[in-house]
């Protein structure tokens, strides 16, 4: 049961990556671009009769561009997944600890201070610092402040932490005012950024995936109260803590080369917990599986629906996901509880 | 436990401090190995809070002995094969099913990152098959009525395969029927696995009616302990729960209390 959904969920996730190939402003044939992507197979030559404008679209532009959109789909789904495993709380996503204000301030200061190219250049670091930063404030002070790092005092610290650095990013703003529309495009989130983000990204993707991966029995151990966890002869708070790591890691990097793309994260595995089940053995790669798929799809809607010009694909994914997230619990009412 | 070996528990002088106020102060109980000790007292006595230091969720000081092993010296996983510990509201992940819940009693079995093998999924099976919960094993923990939903939660402790067994009001939210399927089923267990218990009871005259052993407590700490007609007295009970009641012995000679009305009403 659980390795078929898991294949319907990988044949899903291969179709929506088709579908961004295929598709595109360029208007190139979807013939030649199946032989031209098989051409590029090992063992295997067969002329695609593409120009060599189009192969560029093609390899240097649709590609890399499907593959950051699945790779930060799925990552900001399974943090998602395990930001609320850890928290117990539906209402957890991605950004609950800070990650989000903190790659805000810090890009904000990059681009505010830094300004023009070198600015730009140096958004993905700060973005990622920033969000590790953020998280590991509110770490801190959660732990300081609660017994024992409770979940509800971490929460709270979150939230004192996320309002600290937007406040400070709001004063720096309001310094610069003409840096504003170069800021706000970053947080509404792009996944255009080429070959050079997707090898940045990966290193940090894998470590982060297969952490959280491993993890899932562990938060279905978790998922009884911290007590009863311990009873059971888990440290629940060192689980907790690697978890944590794990998804701040998988979501600060994909805060770094996409900004701050919303909804992903907390919808993605509501679905997945609405159609397949409660574990988070299946919840974790379900998750990665449908945001992967979720965003290759919304970054589809952007570049087309008003081609050439392009959405942020922020607007699409809560545009498009929202009604679906009330579609899917409309549909499953009479399954939950 | 297999092999018919049972395990003795000490606690001596044990006390926990939550934010300055001294909750439990200097408690010592023993209970033979195979015996069930209840802890009984007034409202706010520290009974919860005893029965959790002993399973290591509180700080705490002074020490728990199970067999000759000091707790403190264990590692958690280590520490949960020999104690089990039910709370007294468990909180049961709504979607899970009796199965899954039942199979993280082998949580303390299974190396960190590895996954369940077929025996503990035996073990489990076997533990419900043994408590009438077999035909339950696919429902999800939301569809179960109070009285099953306590008896899973035994289920998962006993999964734990822990020869000492530490429940936390065992029968809080049961009707009187169910309270007694509970605490026959708790005694057949101890009876049968040598388990040693030890439960808080609200209930006096079921403490009375099931224990080989009371500890009164009040204050947060022991003001009585013995058999059960050497603590259910009315003098004691008049003390320390100020409460008017009889007592009388019943017909096995476990006493029984019954509350009395003022004259004056």
């Amino acid at each position: 049961m659980r390795t078929v959904t898991l294949l319907v969920a990988v044949v899903l996730l291969l179709a929506s990556m088709a579908a961004g190939l295929l598709v595109g402003a360029a208007g190139i044939s979807p013939k030649g671009i199946l032989l031209a992507l098989l051409d590029r197979l090992p063992f295997v030559d067969v002329d695609s009769g593409l120009a060599p404008v189009d192969q560029g679209v093609l390899f240097q532009l649709r590609l890399p561009r499907v593959l950051l959109a699945a790779i930060v789909g799925g990552l900001l789904a399974i943090a998602g997944a395990g930001y609320q495993g850890v928290f117990r709380n539906p209402l957890a996503d991605p950004y609950l600890l800070g990650a989000a204000a903190g790659a805000g301030l810090c890009v904000t200061l990059v681009v505010v201070f830094l300004g023009g190219e070198a600015g730009v250049a140096t958004v993905p670091v700060a973005a990622f610092v920033g969000a590790v930063g953020g998280v590991s404030l509110a770490y801190a002070v959660g732990n300081t402040a609660g017994r024992g790092g409770g979940t509800a005092t971490l929460v709270l610290a979150g939230v004192a932490v996320t309002s600290f650095l937007t406040a400070i990013q709001t004063f720096v703003q309001q310094l610069k005012v003409e840096e504003l529309q170069r800021i706000y495009s970053w947080i509404l989130g792009d996944v255009g950024g080429g070959w050079e983000q997707v090898w940045m990204i990966v290193p940090y993707a894998v470590v982060s995936t297969i952490a959280l991966l491993l993890h899932g029995r562990l938060l279905d151990v978790l998922s009884v109260g911290d007590d009863e966890a311990t009873g059971l002869g888990l440290r629940a708070g060192r689980v907790r803590f690697v978890v944590l790591l794990a998804a701040s890691l998988a979501t600060a990097s994909a805060v770094a080369v996409s900004g701050l793309i919303p909804f992903v994260g907390i919808v993605v595995p509501h679905v997945v917990r609405r159609l397949a089940g409660w574990s988070y053995r299946v919840v974790l790669p379900l998750s990665f599986l449908g945001g992967a798929a979720f965003l290759v799809l919304g970054d589809l809607v952007a570049r087309t629906v008003l081609a050439p010009a392009e959405l942020p694909i922020g607007v699409v994914t809560a545009f498009v996901g929202a009604p679906f997230f009330v579609a899917v619990l409309r549909l499953t009412r009479k399954v939950g509880t | 436990m297999s092999g018919g070996r049972t395990y003795p528990l000490g606690v001596r002088d044990l006390g926990v401090t939550l934010d300055g106020r001294e909750v439990v102060v200097g408690a010592g109980l023993s209970a033979g190995g195979g015996e069930w000790l209840a802890v009984v007292g007034p409202n706010g006595a520290g009974k919860s809070t005893l029965l959790k230091a002993m399973m290591g969720l509180l700080p705490h000081v002074g020490e728990v002995v199970v067999g000759d092993v000091r707790v403190r010296d264990l590692k958690p996983r280590e520490r949960a094969r020999l104690i089990a510990y039910a709370p007294q509201s468990p909180s049961l992940p709504p979607d899970m099913t009796v199965f899954d819940y039942t199979l993280l009693g082998r949580t303390p079995y299974i190396p960190y990152l590895g996954r369940e093998s077929a025996r503990d999924r035996e073990i489990a099976g076997a533990v419900l098959e043994r408590l009438d919960l077999a035909g339950f094993a696919a429902r999800p923990l939301a569809h179960l009525s109070g009285g099953e939903r306590q008896r899973v939660v035994l289920a998962r402790a006993l999964t734990q395969q822990a020869p000492v067994l530490l429940l936390d009001e065992p029968t809080t939210a049961l009707d009187l029927g169910h309270q007694q399927q509970v605490l026959e089923l708790v005694d057949r267990l101890r009876v049968g696995d040598g388990l040693t218990v030890v439960t808080t009871l609200h209930d006096l005259s079921l403490a009375g009616q099931y224990a080989d052993a009371l500890l009164l407590l009040a204050g947060g700490r022991v003001v009585a302990s013995g058999p059960p007609a050497q603590v259910l007295t009315e003098p004691l009970l008049a003390r320390h729960f100020g409460a008017r009641v009889r007592v009388e012995a019943g017909a096995d000679g476990r006493p029984l209390v019954h509350l009395l009305r003022p004259d004056d009403r």
